[in-house]
């Protein structure tokens, strides 16, 4: 319990420093909103009010308390570009990013698992050498490349998709996940393999335990030992690994949802940093930074759950 | 300790960078055909002997551009992992020597730094910074350098309760003398293994920002923004994508064997 309040109080002052950070970053641009927003129109005066309007004026302290205290009410700042609550130009599309995300994420973990302890519980086999030499090269692939192939195999030439016609939640639901399909498997491949090489050597190096040769002496098989008692030992690191691998994974979306055209946080985020829409960005960027945070701290909670050792120390 | 099998990856990853790296260098000074060079009467067409790749919908040469955008892509990646690990040699040297209170904040700032995802933090760098060829290098830069800097602090923290640095003080040689020319040669296998991933990770960031558009900009090369582009023409000429896709996923495969071999963080 002790060790929880603890993370929770680390976690709480890591947002604050983040979005503090985030506050920061987008005051010190150069270059003068309020010029191009007025174009043509531009007074002194006119900028002044807008200025004020757009709350650019005061202590930067003051204003970080307003922004702050507004972003966890909801009210997220007006956009520069849309004219209109940040709060509704994103709306919609953190749906969007959240599913592919999360399906992504669903699929790295229904890959590299069952591939890992298979590959681990063979380990030396044929199958298991040519998996490993496969593996190398599925990491090496960078998720904006395979989905592009996705594009042009599954796509173009097997037309199982129709390229950049996504359809939304609202429309179907299922032809909505349906058109994620492709895009979540191009992001959780490469990643698939990572954990997957990850899983198998955490089992390899723990199969030298020794209460792996007393499981042997037990009568147990290779299997058996895996499976009883290996597994919960080697599965710790990958857990970690597997919250980080979220947050990177809500990060990789980004360029994932450019390849398929998908209407989600990452586009946003790319033509608002094109069109200096900097409320927006900020929005965003405070946005993935909290998914990425609270995710290393979900994975700190549960290490300690499942491992006593951790919460004992 | 170099086993049987992590020669074999030192080898893969040597052969297939040292084989870009020859390709890109020749590249620098000779391609089949000018990277640039339009040919109305040659759109489109698909590899074959006289045009390896094929052609572009312009007519040019896709081999002799994949091999220009690839040169371009490593330059900027050299340059990345130049100022990661200068800078990061400097910072975690000093700190791991020196230890205090600026240690442990310069590691707080770098381990929060590590935890993000570098994409984004890439994106906000080139949202403050602006695209272009050397923002994206200047962007990329300090994003490399708390991975570089951790690593050099915690070999330093090994190194310097060690014999040698203690003699070396007795004997009255200077902190800074110690410091760069006493302890950093002894670190040097690891910082290979270092830049080898840190190499890897910069083709990719460079590939995928300019893929977004927000990395270089036009008319320089770069594999990413040629990626982008070969993407509309995924119909009409697939061998394009696919031949500049080919040439990042063998220069991130190269590097990443390479910095395996060498006993990298991904120990098999």
């Amino acid at each position: 319990m002790r060790y929880i309040i603890k993370k929770t109080g680390v976690l709480l002052v890591t947002l604050l420093v983040i979005s503090l950070l985030a506050f920061l970053a987008f005051q010190i641009i150069p270059g003068d909103p309020t010029a191009r927003l007025l174009g043509t129109d531009y007074t002194p005066e006119r900028a002044e009010s807008l200025r004020e309007e757009l709350g650019l004026t005061g202590n930067v302290f003051v204003r970080y308390w307003k922004w702050l205290s507004g972003f966890v009410t909801g009210d997220m700042g007006t956009s520069y570009s849309y004219s209109m609550p940040v709060s509704e130009v994103i709306n919609g599309k953190v749906a969007v990013t959240a599913a592919l995300s999360l399906m992504a994420w669903l699929m790295v973990i229904g890959i590299s698992i069952p591939l890992g302890v298979t590959l681990a519980r063979y380990q030396g086999s044929r199958a298991d050498r040519a998996f490993v030499a496969m593996n190398q090269v599925f990491m090496a692939i960078p998720p904006f490349f395979l989905g592009i192939l996705f594009t042009y195999v599954f796509g173009l030439v097997l037309k199982l998709f129709v390229p950049g016609a996504f359809v939304s939640f609202s429309d179907s639901f299922w032809g909505c996940l349906g058109y994620l399909v492709f895009p979540a498997l191009a992001i959780a491949i490469p990643k698939a393999a990572i954990v997957t090489k990850l899983l198998r050597s955490s089992i390899i190096a723990q199969m030298g335990q020794d209460y792996v040769r007393t499981a042997y002496s037990r009568g147990n098989s290779r299997w058996g030992v895996i499976r009883g008692h290996v597994l919960r030992n080697a599965l710790l690191p990958v857990i970690t690994f597997l919250a980080m691998t979220l947050a990177d994974i809500v990060a990789g979306s980004i360029i994932v949802e450019q390849v398929f055209a998908l209407p989600g946080l990452g586009r946003l985020l790319l033509s608002s940093i094109s069109n200096r829409d900097y409320p927006v960005v900020q929005c965003i960027v405070v946005i993935i930074a909290f998914v990425v945070v609270f995710m290393n701290y979900l994975a700190d909670i549960v290490t300690q759950y499942i491992d006593p050792r951790v919460r004992l120390s | 300790m170099i086993t049987s099998k992590k020669n074999k990856t030192l080898r893969a990853g040597a052969i297939i960078t040292a084989a870009m790296l020859l390709i890109i260098i020749i590249g620098a000074f000779w391609t089949p055909y000018d990277p640039n060079a339009m040919d109305g009467s040659a759109k489109l067409q698909s590899p074959s002997l006289a045009h390896l790749l094929g052609t572009d919908n312009f007519g040019r040469d896709i081999f002799s551009r994949v091999v220009e955008g690839a040169g371009a892509t490593f330059a900027i990646a050299a340059a990345t992992v130049a100022i990661g690990l200068v800078v990061g040699m400097i910072i975690g040297g000093l700190t791991g020597y020196y230890g205090g209170w600026l240690d442990e904040v310069l590691m707080r700032i770098c381990d929060a730094i590590a935890a993000f995802p570098s994409i984004l933090l890439a994106l906000v760098l080139i949202a403050l910074f602006g695209s272009g060829r050397y923002k994206i290098i200047l962007a990329l830069g300090i994003l490399f350098i708390p991975s570089f800097a951790r690593i050099v602090r915690s070999e330093v923290v090994k190194q310097k309760s060690m014999d040698y640095v203690r003699s070396a003080k007795l004997m009255g040689v200077g902190d800074m003398r110690i410091l760069f020319v006493h302890i950093m040669p002894n670190i040097v296998p690891v910082l290979l293994s270092t830049v080898a991933i840190g190499f890897n990770n910069a083709v990719l960031a460079e590939a995928s920002m300019s893929y977004l558009g927000v990395g270089v900009q036009p008319p320089d090369a770069s594999l990413g923004r040629m990626l982008s582009e070969a993407q509309t023409y995924l119909m009409s000429a697939p061998w394009y994508a696919l031949s500049v896709g080919l040439a990042i996923v063998l220069l991130v495969l190269g590097f990443g064997l390479l910095s395996d071999g060498l006993g990298g963080r991904y120990d098999a």
